[in-house]
């Protein structure tokens, strides 16, 4: 497997003249290209190396490492206490007496070091409080502790992950190199059949291009088939942006985007898309029309299959939630086929929301009602499972469908279990017959 | 250091050299100065009894790819390589080398232009690598002016620390 790659990257034709908002001629730019050279305040190409001002830095509980390693290099005070957003998602509530004294530990330093967005373990998964709370907007540039700090390119901002020494420096300095990456675009042609959502779509790319097709590249997602898709389902494609090597997974920042965003912090925000002349290093189209639900079967994102493949395999566990697919409209195409029936006692089905706001809905909307008729276990909005650290993990031999991004080996719990990923709906319908299950045939 | 600038043997690795063969999974919980005795052990076994301090890495493509862990960068450092060029490497390799000061540069067409043994000079500042047993010169991808200054310093904390 090979990880983003620095350093490879073709030339693109860049003699495309324009008038540039920085005096002179003006290549046409991607929105990665855009967000860049909007930072360092001249035009910039792929390739090349940024040191670019952060508009917002996020850490949950990997803020504890970050902080004593400011603390050996002698720096006590955070550049912009307002541009810090700290949270607990990953082990929560503390399974254990060690994590515990970890939070209280980060809990005292947030008081005394005053970082303005504190959200505790009450809000919900990382990514998911970040679109909430209005952190992430179109043409922002934001570090996360966290691989899948990606998903905020559903609203057009430059999100990406980094590690905790970065991290540190980020917290002291406010600034960061990057390399301006090269730009490939997927183009989405159609609508969605029934019972068919985002997740089939980024699936079916992962198992179709591989999980190396966009390495270190930032990805597009345009064509009529992505502005048809809701706010949502873009987070679950931007989601999985990783899974495929990206650092970026973009969609254009649209009405759709402005309206998501309405009420959700102070900052107003605009429009962003590419210029129409930008340079893209690929382009592939997927016609989503005609797409089946998918699934990737164990121990890779990218070994997809259809459906009709796999349906059939016997489950124990079904998984609905995490940041990819845990949000309301997830939440509600599942609760579509779960009100159906019930999961056999045999079978396990737990329900993580992404979030407290989503959680709230959910209860309003009586989801919550037809899960736990269902035979659902109903849990806080956590990471939990989904990379093994605690409550629903899995026995050596045991089979789970999830909703969640990764299926690697040992990812949530035995590495003698196995894990396949797919839609929501295809998590209910498999929860109700304890075997994969094609969510159209329910 | 003033200037950045290195000289020393180069010791040729291919394409897509991974983190598990640096520091391979099964000797990651023990100390540096164990771990590192291990270095390369899939691919090149002799490495470590063979290499001296001040040596330069020079690899293909995609170096330092897979596991993001950060024991790779950490135990070629503590062996004492001096620099690794590349055609490419992997980005969370790159980032973490710059981010502890263990100098890396990228120079496409540098993999096929040098053999085992061949004496080096890496200048980080002028983003050059000049072969100087063959007299070849080739351009590499500058680095901006603060990932040299972590380099210098010794990675990005050190940077910190002093100022
Ligand atoms: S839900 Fe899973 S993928 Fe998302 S942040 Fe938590 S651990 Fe990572």
């Amino acid at each position: 497997m090979g990880g983003e790659q620095i350093g490879k990257f073709s030339e693109c034709n860049w003699k495309r003249p324009g008038k540039s908002e920085f005096g002179g001629n003006k290549l046409g730019e991607t929105i990665a290209e855009k967000v860049f050279s909007r930072k360092v305040g001249k035009p910039v190409r792929p390739g090349e190396y940024v040191v670019a001002p952060i508009d917002c830095a996020m850490l949950h509980e990997a803020f504890a490492l970050s902080w004593m390693q400011l603390m050996s290099a002698g720096v006590s005070e955070i550049w912009d206490p307002q541009k810090v957003v700290v949270l607990f998602d990953h082990y929560i509530p503390a399974p254990t007496e060690r994590l515990a004294a970890a939070q209280m530990m980060i809990r005292n330093i947030i008081q005394s070091a005053g970082v303005a967005h504190y959200y505790g373990e009450r809000e919900g998964i990382c990514h998911q409080v970040m679109m909430e709370k209005g952190h992430a907007r179109p043409g922002a540039l934001i570090v996360g502790t966290d691989s899948h700090t990606c998903t905020y390119g559903a609203l057009g901002a430059a999100g990406t992950g980094i590690g905790t020494t970065e991290m540190a420096y980020v917290l002291a300095r406010g600034e960061l190199w990057f390399m301006v990456p090269p730009t490939i675009r997927f183009i989405l042609e159609g609508h969605l059949p029934e019972r068919v959502a985002s997740k089939d779509v980024i699936l079916h790319i992962a198992g179709k291009y591989g999980t190396e097709v966009a390495q270190y590249k930032s990805i597009e997602f345009v064509g009529d088939g992505a502005e048809a898709l809701s706010v949502e389902s873009r987070m679950t494609i931007s989601n999985m942006a990783v899974e495929i090597g990206a650092k970026f997974g973009f969609f254009n920042a649209d009405k759709k985007t402005l309206a998501y965003l309405k009420g959700r912090g102070d900052a107003s925000s605009t429009p962003l898309a590419a210029d129409a002349d930008a340079q893209y290093e690929a382009t592939y189209e997927v016609d989503q029309s005609g797409l089946e639900p998918q699934v990737a079967c164990p121990h890779s994102v990218g070994n997809v299959k259809s459906i009709g493949e796999v349906k059939g395999t016997s489950i124990h566990q079904a998984l609905l939630g995490s940041c990819t697919n845990g949000r309301f409209e997830d939440l509600q195409a599942a609760a579509e086929i779960l009100k159906r029936g019930t999961v056999p006692p045999f079978v396990r089905l737990y329900v993580y929301p992404a979030s407290r706001e989503v959680y709230v809905k959910a209860m309003e909307a009586g989801l919550l009602k037809i899960f736990s008729e269902a035979g659902a276990v109903i849990c806080n909005p956590t990471c939990g499972p989904c990379f093994g650290a605690h409550t629903g993990l899995l026995a050596p031999g045991e089979v789970c469908i999830s909703s969640t991004n990764r299926n690697f080996k040992g990812r949530m719990g035995s590495a003698n279990a196995e894990v396949y990923l797919g839609s929501p709906a295809t998590v209910a319908a498999s929860a109700l017959k304890g075997a994969i299950t094609d969510p159209r045939e329910v | 250091m003033d200037y950045l600038k290195i000289t020393g043997p180069a010791w040729t690795f291919g394409n897509n050299v991974d983190t598990d063969q640096i520091t391979p999974g099964h000797y990651m919980d023990l100390p540096i100065e164990e771990m590192s005795k291990h270095v390369f052990e899939p691919i090149a076994p002799e490495f470590v009894s063979d290499f001296k301090a001040g040596g330069i890495i020079v690899g293909g493509s995609n170096f330092g790819c897979g596991s993001s862990r950060e024991t790779a960068p950490d135990a070629l450092k503590f062996l004492g390589v001096a620099a690794i060029v590349a055609e490419s490497f992997a980005r969370i390799f790159f980032r973490n080398a710059i981010a502890i000061g263990l100098p890396v540069l990228v120079c496409p067409g540098i993999a096929s232009a040098v053999s085992m043994g061949d004496e080096l000079e890496v200048d980080f500042e002028a983003a050059r690598v000049t072969n100087l047993s063959t007299k070849k010169q080739f351009q590499a991808t500058p680095l901006h002016h603060i990932m040299v200054e972590s380099l210098k310093k010794g990675g990005i904390m050190k940077m910190l620390a002093d100022t």
